[in-house]
């Protein structure tokens, strides 16, 4: 079985997939490792800020902007395997309804979160 | 033949257990029409070239689920798979992956078989009814919950396509799990808690990664990823909710 992931273009979808997921960790850490430095006070909390402006961390955020994008697209993208039925009017909901709706509930959530945390940083 | 009769290279990994060590491959070239699929390509290597090449098939309308061959890697009923779709090129041929190889493109389905009658792919009636009370009634819509998962043919595409039971070929797999979803989705059906302990246990559902390449090769559509999904829910419930009301066999 070693390497039975490349024999197929389905499967490297799906270990693409599984592997953007080491990105969205990668986010969660970063962002842990910013409420740590704030526990530690103002000058480490300042240094944090200071170091995600260094280009280095500009491009490492927009590699995770990319990669977390794409996990969130597939992960959508597998709902019509992986969740019941939806019934409407006594109709199967089509696949693809469902991952369109799932999509567009997952951008609606991130613009009411971006729109709240612009407000409060306003 | 005429002139312009068209040939096809097709590459069959051949195996006779009496006496290969290890499968090997073998070159056909196979004239052909473009009203014929891979599996008369076979036929016709079997007629003409080599009448030991062994493999199962029947109905060649993509009804009996026999004929299913890794076909350029890819999971298919040979029925079904026409030469024209990739001719100039070559077609290879193999025996469904994930399976034992028992001579050729015929593999050894007893592993299968034992899935299937493991899941108890019967009606367990929720009560008794004797003959006076009459039929067990069923409305449309109960009907349709479980309709789509009646369909499979037993073709084990979507075990060759699953990369878990490849790795774990305990697994009990897509296809069993698709028709143990059929009877518990059915209205007459009572017998859920009691194929709750294979759902949940180590041969069960978990092994599942949601790769989904079993629906996607399914031939009739049963969608069995879903099945198996569906009762990682239902795994899941049955062991949380266990102590409100217990019903499953979780441990």
């Amino acid at each position: 079985m070693a390497g039975w992931w490349k024999k197929n273009p389905f499967y490297v979808e799906y270990m693409v997939h599984e592997a953007t997921a080491l990105f969205v960790t990668a986010y969660a850490f970063t962002l842990l490792f910013g409420l740590f430095r704030l526990a530690q006070g103002e000058v480490a909390w300042n240094g944090w800020l200071e170091a995600l402006k260094s280009p280095l961390s500009i491009v490492a955020h927009l590699v995770f902007l990319v990669a977390i994008f794409y996990h969130a697209f597939t992960w959508f993208k597998l709902f019509p395997l992986t969740m019941p039925p939806i019934m409407v009017g006594g109709k199967r909901l089509a696949p693809n309804v469902v991952v369109a709706g799932g999509c567009t509930a997952g951008v609606v959530a991130a613009l009411a979160l971006l729109g709240l945390v612009w407000r409060i940083a306003a | 033949m005429s002139e312009t009769q068209k040939i096809i290279e097709i590459e069959i990994l051949r195996y006779k257990p009496e006496s290969d060590e290890a499968p090997h491959s073998e070159l056909y070239k196979v004239p052909f029409t473009d009203d014929m699929s891979v599996l008369q390509g076979a036929q016709y290597i079997k007629d003409n070239f080599d009448g030991s090449l062994t493999f199962r098939w029947s109905c060649r309308m993509a009804i009996c689920g026999s004929c299913g061959m890794m076909i350029n890697g890819i999971p298919k009923l040979s029925c079904e798979t026409f030469i024209r779709d990739y001719y100039p090129n070559r077609i290879s041929i193999e025996a469904m992956a994930n399976f034992p190889i028992e001579k050729d493109l015929v593999v050894d389905l007893s592993g299968f078989i034992e899935k299937l009658e493991s899941i108890q792919p019967y009606i367990i009636p929720k009560e008794p009814r004797t003959l006076e009370q009459g039929e067990y009634l069923q409305s449309p819509e109960e009907f349709n919950k479980y309709i789509k998962f009646t369909s499979c043919i037993n073709c084990t595409l979507c075990y060759a396509a699953c990369p878990q039971v490849g790795l774990n070929p305990d697994f009990i797999g897509p296809a069993a799990m698709a028709l143990l979803h059929r009877y518990n989705m059915d209205s007459r059906d009572g017998g859920s808690a009691q194929r709750m302990e294979l759902v949940a246990s180590e041969e069960g559902v978990y092994n599942c990664s949601a790769v989904g390449y079993c629906s996607e090769v399914c031939p009739k559509h049963v969608d069995p990823g879903n099945a198996v999904n569906i009762n990682k829910m239902n795994a899941a419930k049955d062991y949380f909710l266990r102590f409100l009301s217990p019903k499953g066999g979780s441990k």
